[in-house]
């Protein structure tokens, strides 16, 4: 250990507000909450409160798939679609465990069908196409699932003639279904093509790890592309770029700070932030028609049994 | 004399045929005998065993022909299928890539005075070391992918159908290649492929590997060489992520589905055009021609359509694509 070490182990020591073994105790029962960047402790509650972000550090934490939804969406709006779909095994793909053995225990594990959870729902009162991807789901692996509930969403909603926002968290395509997750790609920008035929908007939201597959293709045709601090995001992976150049990259390098300076992301929002800043840009982007329409009706266009977030 | 052909390791058996040939015929040469009796029975013996070897060919021995050095390239097509080439350069908004070419060109058949004239667009890879490291092995930086969806805009606006030739590695990985968006070029090309309303056919002629190869991937027509491959990941990636190791290869080359056979059968490809025997590299010429008439073929199903039904159908033949319960 050097000194520099030794003296952050006491700052830290020295801020704890109970005793270690104390502290474990109520960490393991869910209690408080350790910041896996800084270390500090929070009362979990409050962790919540912030969207999950330390509120010493502003680290952004990884958010479920759920959680992203009732952080979003006005309470009692949401209503789920396509919840039911689950992933095949068209390959009888085999690596160190079959595929189908791997869905069964992610599926067990995680109590999600797959990667992608996609519906309806409001957001301070505008109506939003609204998908988000779960890491917790291999990754956040696109397979055929995630690019058929993400192209029936968009579909659905240009048909009712409304914004799409897509929250991503992804390795990118899943290789245990080979080229039909490739296709997903394809699949899933014919579909905002069509959206953006309508001259409809659609924000992506970029969040810690965009990457792969996912990166080449909706996480980069947003009409307005918003990043969240910090996030990875990129095509290749660092890895593979750093054996093939033989150099180590810049520490910034693939974070939403570094596509922000090159002009790929258009505004990087903390998470605390970021319903209000969708809001603010959907109501700056809806047509006279759609200001007439959230006047005469405080209803949700035709939507099915609204049910509260998860 | 004619370079010795390159060798795969399982066209080993084949060797020995090789060398008696060219050892007999040498011996003609010296002297007045008559030999052609005995080169026709080798000849004949060799082109039954590699047609055997080439029936029978695994993945990952597919793998080893779709990439092998002789094996025609984009360039090579266009000079062997085309009339009047005319290479077009750069993305206008930083470089010109020369991992990927296009062009405009005129596709004539015999009885066709005219011709058909298309835009030509592909990824090339270099025929030695040298033309390699200029070709970036076939690996398209982004402006790769921006001088493609130019030359599908032109082709748009003048009516020319669009020729893809997919042969690539994958996407460059490289620092400059993704603070310069590859991501996002690949993604607008997607998207973009998808409003053209002139035909669009995509042929893997080598190796298509992953977002770099559907980056001009996105046709009413996806073809594929006999021996070519396509698949969403490199096995050798595949294998070094899922496998933890480079060993596993061949099993990942069985596992992802990357053969013509394959796609075909699973509605990822619509044709598989044969190769001849020992693979295209062996009869470039001949592979060229059958390729010319696929393309024509194909084209003249296409153009029968209007610009919105194509996009339609294009629409949907993606649309379709995947496996999942409901």
């Amino acid at each position: 250990m050097s000194l520099i070490d030794w003296f952050a182990d006491r700052r830290k020591s020295q801020n704890a507000p109970i005793s270690p073994e104390h502290q474990q105790r109520e960490i393991a029962d869910g209690l408080w909450t350790k910041c896996e960047e800084c270390s500090a402790l929070h009362y979990t509650k409050d962790v919540i409160e912030n969207s999950l972000v330390c509120p010493a550090c502003q680290h952004h934490n990884k958010v479920e798939g759920p959680q992203r939804i009732a952080q979003l969406i006005d309470h009692g709006s949401w209503s789920p679609i396509n919840e039911h779909l689950r992933s095949m095994d068209p390959l009888h793909f085999e690596d160190l465990k079959p595929y189908v053995e791997r869905l069964q225990q992610t599926v067990q594990k995680t109590g999600l069908t797959d990667a992608a959870l996609t519906g309806f729902g409001m957001l301070k009162g505008h109506p939003i196409g609204l998908g988000v991807m779960d890491f917790r789901f291999m990754g956040g692996s696109m397979g055929s699932v995630v690019g058929e509930k993400f192209t029936r969403l968009i579909e659905q909603s240009t048909d009712r003639s409304i914004p799409v926002v897509l929250v991503c968290a992804s390795g990118g395509a899943r290789m245990q279904e080979g080229m039909f997750s490739l296709m997903q790609m394809a699949k899933i920008s014919a579909a905002l093509q069509q959206h953006q035929e309508a001259r409809l908007l659609y924000i992506p939201v970029l969040t810690n790890p965009t990457t792969g597959g996912v990166t080449a293709s909706f996480a980069m045709l947003g009409d307005i592309i918003i990043a969240e601090p910090k996030a990875m995001i990129g095509f290749a992976g660092r890895r593979v770029i750093e054996q093939t150049l033989r150099q180590k990259l810049p520490d910034d390098f693939q974070t939403a700070e570094s596509l922000l300076k090159h002009g790929f992301v258009d505004q990087i929002v903390p998470r605390t932030k970021l319903k209000n800043t969708l809001a603010k840009l959907l109501r700056l982007h809806q047509r006279p028609t759609d200001q007439h329409e959230l006047k005469n009706s405080t209803e949700v266009p035709p939507l099915a049994s609204p049910v509260a977030p998860r | 004399m004619p370079a010795e052909p390159i060798l795969l390791d399982f066209e080993k058996p084949l060797m020995e045929f090789e060398r008696s040939i060219a050892q007999i015929r040498q011996m003609a040469e010296a002297g007045n005998e008559d030999v052609s009796e005995q080169v026709n029975q080798l000849e004949f013996r060799a082109a039954q065993l590699r047609h055997e070897i080439f029936a029978n060919l695994t993945p990952d021995q597919r793998l080893k022909v779709a990439r092998h050095p002789s094996r025609p390239s984009t360039l090579d097509y266009i000079q062997g299928i085309f009339e009047d080439w005319t290479e077009l350069h750069g993305d206008r908004v930083y470089s010109d890539d020369p991992a990927m070419v296009g062009g405009v060109a005129c596709l004539k058949m015999q009885d066709d005075n005219d011709g058909q004239p298309v835009v030509i667009i592909g990824q090339q890879k270099g025929r030695d070391t040298k033309d390699n490291i200029i070709r970036n092995f076939g690996m398209p930086q982004p402006d790769g992918y921006r001088k493609a969806l130019r030359l599908m805009e032109h082709a748009n606006r003048f009516g020319m159908p669009i020729l893809t030739f997919i042969d690539t590695p994958g996407a460059y990985p490289g620092l400059e290649a993704e603070n310069r968006g590859q991501g996002e070029a690949i993604a607008r090309n997607l998207r973009e492929m998808f409003s053209l309303e002139v035909p669009i056919i995509c042929t893997v002629i080598g190796e298509g590997m992953s977002g770099g190869a559907l980056g001009i991937g996105i046709g009413d027509r996806v073809l594929m060489l006999e021996h070519a491959v396509y698949s969403v990941i490199s096995p050798e990636s595949c294998s070094s992520i899922l496998w933890r190791d480079v060993q596993h290869i061949k099993e990942a080359a069985r596992s992802l589905k990357i053969t013509a056979f394959d796609l075909k059968s699973m509605g990822i490809i619509d044709q598989i055009i044969p190769e001849p025997p020992g693979g295209a590299h062996r009869a470039p010429l001949v592979m060229a021609q059958t390729l010319k008439e696929t393309l024509a073929n194909n084209l003249l199903e296409l153009q029968a359509m209007t610009g919105k039904e194509r996009r339609s159908q294009r629409y949907q033949k993606f649309r379709s694509m995947g496996q999942f319960l409901e």
